[in-house]
């Protein structure tokens, strides 16, 4: 029981990880219908952009004053930095497409993906870096499952990863950009015929998908303890079969794919560690095979 | 109000509009008529900046508006409901209105307007929860102008608000059209239904094949022998 306990909590930090990058996946798919394949790299930037700011002497002196602070503000700077990666990525590469067949986007895509691992070889180096202390290591005693505490960065991934989607889910509902946004997913001419700014409208999916790919960043490195110029592409093809397994394009189906792909992988850990991998794809293949369009998804019919 | 000089619209190779020149004045109901695929709605659309034009010049209230983009020409007042109601069939009722007046800045008047919206159609009160997509045809076609009234046009375009309606729907849409006249919009009406549309308006124009073939006022093109032959079937 303890060991199931254990695996389920794992399973939950791996999937809020997974959840979060989901998102940005699906949102991309969901409004311009393509698979934006350099999004697990950006995740990567998000890491390295940590990172960075923990060196800089800003760094350094805020540290001695309010180090908590200092560092709250080093994951502030990846969102921001990510978010603006976003907006770039999509204005100077992908919003000259909008018109192309979609191949060459994805084309695109994979060619963003490796400038950004290119990049951050030539800028750091091509060996593991180690992952500044975000969240403090600590055993928070009063949450005990058998004889094990959780850490609080356990709780924390899951916590603020569920109140991220939470937020998602109101922008997306509520407000005026957020409706915009849906309405853009569902049919651009009738969009614009709305008066809506169909470019920037997109343009913002992706920062608010970077975004979110930022704080999994944080999640995600702050577990494995290091960086790599490679960081994001695992993880990033995980969340992708995430967002096919729970529907692609559809947002409520990001975040149970991303759980369900999480806890399955940390049970397959424990058990044959040796076939994580294999077994996620291995459901890649079974949804594409019995329910491509996802499990939250309607079956339709697609032109291909 | 809105003035069409020589327009041009191709398709790759394939010349889709040649030389399209009309205009409609303040407070007119003009109906562009003619058969499928004679270029009412690239019209249309070349107008709302969702296709551009090779040449030619379209002029609303005065400004050069080819070659600007949709949602500004939208912003202007120059508003289309589409062929083929183009709903946002997953957002319910009140969020397609919603989008509507999503380019309206006077934000505190959009309950008014909505209201104004439910007085004209009280079905889609009725179905203000409800998704979009759900709704019947006729339904559809209203919140289509609907959503197009909240944004409070000055020059509505209608594209084939009839299709694929019964004949008593489509005596009620045309009778909200001549209602949202009266209230002031101007409107460039497109039907393929010759009679009903030629029956409203205060002038036409008859497209065939990517040109104007035919012009003159409402009642002349009713008697006109050709339009008979042609359109009215009689």
């Amino acid at each position: 029981m303890q060991v199931f306990f254990q695996n389920l909590v794992g399973g939950l930090q791996m999937g809020s990880i997974y959840a979060l990058i989901a998102l940005g996946y699906t949102m991309v798919y969901g409004i311009v219908k393509l698979i934006n394949f350099a999004h697990g790299d950006i995740m990567m930037v998000g890491g390295y952009a940590v990172y960075w700011f923990t060196t800089t002497a800003l760094y350094e002196q805020m540290a001695v004053v309010n180090p908590a602070l200092a560092i709250v503000l080093s994951v502030v700077f990846s969102i921001v930095f990510c978010m603006l990666l976003g907006v770039l990525m999509d204005k100077i590469a992908y919003t000259p497409l909008r018109n192309a067949p979609r191949i060459s986007a994805l084309i695109t895509a994979i060619g963003i993906s490796m400038a950004l691992q290119i990049s951050a070889q030539l800028i750091f180096g091509s060996s593991q870096l180690p992952f500044p202390q975000v969240i403090p290591k600590i055993k928070l005693e009063a949450l005990t499952i058998g004889r094990k505490p959780m850490f609080l960065q356990e709780v924390l991934t899951f916590v603020i990863s569920i109140a991220l989607m939470i937020l998602l889910q109101l922008f997306v509902k509520k407000t005026r950009a957020g409706k915009a946004m849906r309405a853009v997913s569902e049919d651009h001419a009738a969009a614009r015929l709305m008066g809506i700014n169909v470019n920037n409208t997109i343009t913002m999916t992706f920062a608010i998908g970077c975004a979110l790919a930022a704080v999994g960043a944080v999640f995600y490195a702050q577990k494995v303890i290091y960086i790599k110029p490679l960081l994001g592409s695992m993880p990033g093809l995980k969340a992708f079969v995430a967002a096919v397994l729970g529907g692609i394009g559809i947002i409520p189906g990001a975040v149970l794919g991303g759980f369900i792909i999480g806890i399955a992988e940390t049970f397959m850990k424990y058990y044959a560690s040796d076939y994580v991998d294999a077994l996620v794809f291995g459901i890649l293949i079974l949804v594409l095979l019995f329910k491509p369009s996802g499990l939250l998804g309607k079956n339709t019919r697609e032109k291909v | 109000m809105l003035n069409v000089s020589n327009l041009n619209v191709f398709y790759d190779a394939i010349h889709a509009l040649k030389d399209v020149s009309f205009r409609v004045e303040q407070g007119e109901i003009v109906t562009l008529i003619g058969a499928n695929g004679a270029g009412k709605t690239s019209t249309l659309h070349t107008i709302s900046g969702l296709i551009r034009a090779k040449a030619g010049e379209i002029h609303f209230m005065d400004q050069p508006i080819h070659g600007m983009e949709a949602h500004k020409i939208m912003q202007m007042g120059l508003v289309q409901v589409p062929e083929g109601r183009r709903i946002f069939s997953q957002m319910t009722v009140l969020e397609n209105l919603d989008m509507g007046a999503y380019a309206r800045k006077d934000r505190a008047n959009l309950p008014e307007e909505m209201d104004r919206v439910f007085q004209s159609f009280p079905r889609l009160k009725e179905r203000r929860k409800q998704l979009a997509g759900t709704l019947s045809g006729g339904e559809q076609q209203m919140l289509a102008m609907g959503r197009a009234m909240m944004s409070r046009p000055k020059l509505l375009m209608l594209d084939e608000p009839s299709m694929g309606l019964s004949p008593i729907l489509v005596q009620e849409i045309f009778s909200i059209i001549r209602e949202v006249s009266k209230q002031g919009v101007t409107i460039l009406l497109v039907e393929q239904n010759a009679r009903m549309a030629l029956s409203i308006a205060d002038r036409a124009y008859v497209m065939e094949t990517g040109s104007i073939v035919l012009e003159g006022s409402a009642k002349e093109l009713l008697g006109n022998e050709e339009v008979k032959k042609a359109y009215l079937g009689s």
